[in-house]
């Protein structure tokens, strides 16, 4: 079982017990419990008043800015762990080194950039 | 194979008692800081049976799922926040030879499915059809695009460390020494896993008191459960990751491993419990902020530090 795939095998099974608890604790639950429902127990709680309009409500989403961000970083950091495995291998040592700088000074500058197009604050 | 039903007994009993126990210790430590007494009454002694009531009135009550819900996806939002942590849990490792399997991204792979876990608390504010719910949704998922980037970059500093992202590699690899050269990181990771599991002060996105309970205020019963759960086995998974990435996991004298890595998730669990006690919780905007102008600089910082340290020496 210590083959690639033996491992990844593992992790599904786990996956499977997983489920199998979540599906078995409903399933308990719903042996034991009554099920007694109304229209009135039925309507959206909200926050104890009765719910006006629609519950999917037009909200302006003023963090969407940060998906960008994320995106972009995120993307950055994606190479850094096949990076970081190798870096110092014998035969790299300072030119990586370098190029982290490089890749720090581009992430610094993505904030530095955002922090000027103020997006970091709002009022 | 009988190792392998060994080894998955292990993960199980972690994940399903170390949770309790924490909830419970959570319940007398913050009665403690606020100098009440906490639940005394279930069991007898200290109300140590508090966790097991509940767990049996959860188990009970009925399943109200709102008419106006999304009705499939309402229904497997808490699957979707819990099993996660479970699936974590097989490349942490207790003890010397404890894990479930040693997966040469570990490290990656934990990374990965821990942010899925998120996705839960999504689904559920999206398929709620309560206003509230939703905002808390889009703020749990503003939170795990902020904190995401500063775990990432403090996980990867370990990795750059130990030159593996094996999780039983790093700590083969573990010396004393890296507990002051990887301290900044050990902190921006902590804080931002913190966030992600959306614990106090990071709690935007359930503030009870502007949006109710946010993402989780339509559920009741087992589902509702089920999501408490998935909260504190995030925070044992939170305790067990930062031991393992920055405490050193089961080196330690003395004591066996596995009683090691035990000792450093409690008193991690105890801090995030102190956490919770002591700070107010962050705006929105300030959420945002310390994310981006705090962390992720931190974070950088930590790179460069390990980077030079690594290459010079």
């Amino acid at each position: 079982m210590d083959s690639y795939y033996g491992n990844y095998a593992l992790v599904a099974a786990l996956l499977l017990i997983g489920v199998a608890i979540v599906a078995g604790a409903l399933m308990a639950n719903r042996l034991l419990r009554p099920t007694r429902p109304t229209a009135e127990k039925l309507t959206t709680y909200e926050c104890g008043v009765d719910p006006v309009g629609d519950g999917w409500a037009q909200s302006q989403i003023r963090y969407y800015v940060f998906t960008y961000l994320y995106v972009v970083f995120a993307v950055d950091a994606v190479f850094l762990f096949p990076w970081a495995t190798v870096f110092a291998a014998p035969g790299y040592g300072m030119t990586t080194l370098v190029e982290m700088f490089v890749f720090l000074g581009f992430i610094a500058l993505g904030i530095l950039y955002a922090w000027r197009k103020r997006v970091l604050t709002w009022t | 194979m009988l190792d392998v039903i060994l080894r998955f007994a292990v993960i199980l009993a972690v994940f399903l008692l170390l949770p309790l126990i924490i909830g419970q210790t959570e319940h007398k430590v913050m009665a403690h800081m606020q100098s009440r007494l906490g639940p005394m009454y279930a069991g007898g002694f200290h109300g140590w049976a508090q966790l097991i009531a509940d767990g049996v009135k959860f188990a009970q009550k009925e399943d109200v799922i709102p008419a106006a819900a999304d009705r499939r996806i309402f229904m497997i939002a808490p699957g979707v926040a819990l099993v996660p942590y479970l699936v974590v849990l097989i490349v942490i490792p207790i003890d010397k030879n404890g894990f479930g399997v040693n997966l040469d991204l570990g490290l990656f792979f934990v990374l990965a499915v821990m942010g899925i876990g998120v996705l839960g608390s999504i689904m559920a504010g999206w398929a709620s059809a309560n206003k509230y719910s939703v905002l808390g949704g889009m703020r749990s998922a503003a939170q795990l695009m902020s904190y995401e980037l500063p775990l990432v970059l403090a996980a990867s500093s370990v990795a750059m460390a130990a030159g593996t992202l094996s999780l039983p590699g790093i700590l083969d690899q573990w010396q004393w020494w890296w507990l002051p050269w990887q301290a900044i990181g050990g902190v921006v990771f902590f804080l931002a896993g913190l966030a992600e599991l959306r614990r106090p002060p990071f709690d935007m996105p359930i503030a009870e008191s502007e949006i109710i309970m946010g993402p989780m205020t339509e559920y009741t019963g087992m589902r509702f459960a089920l999501f408490m759960l998935a909260e504190y086995a995030g925070i044992v998974v939170l305790s067990f990751l930062t031991t393992v990435l920055f405490l050193g996991g089961w080196h330690g004298p003395l004591l066996a491993g596995w009683i090691w890595t035990l000792i450093k998730v409690f008193l991690l669990a105890f801090l995030v419990i102190w956490m919770r006690v002591s700070f107010p919780r962050l705006r929105e905007d300030q959420l945002q902020k310390l994310a981006w102008v705090g962390l992720v600089p931190l974070a950088l910082v930590q790179l460069a530090l390990t980077g030079v340290v690594k290459v010079l020496l």
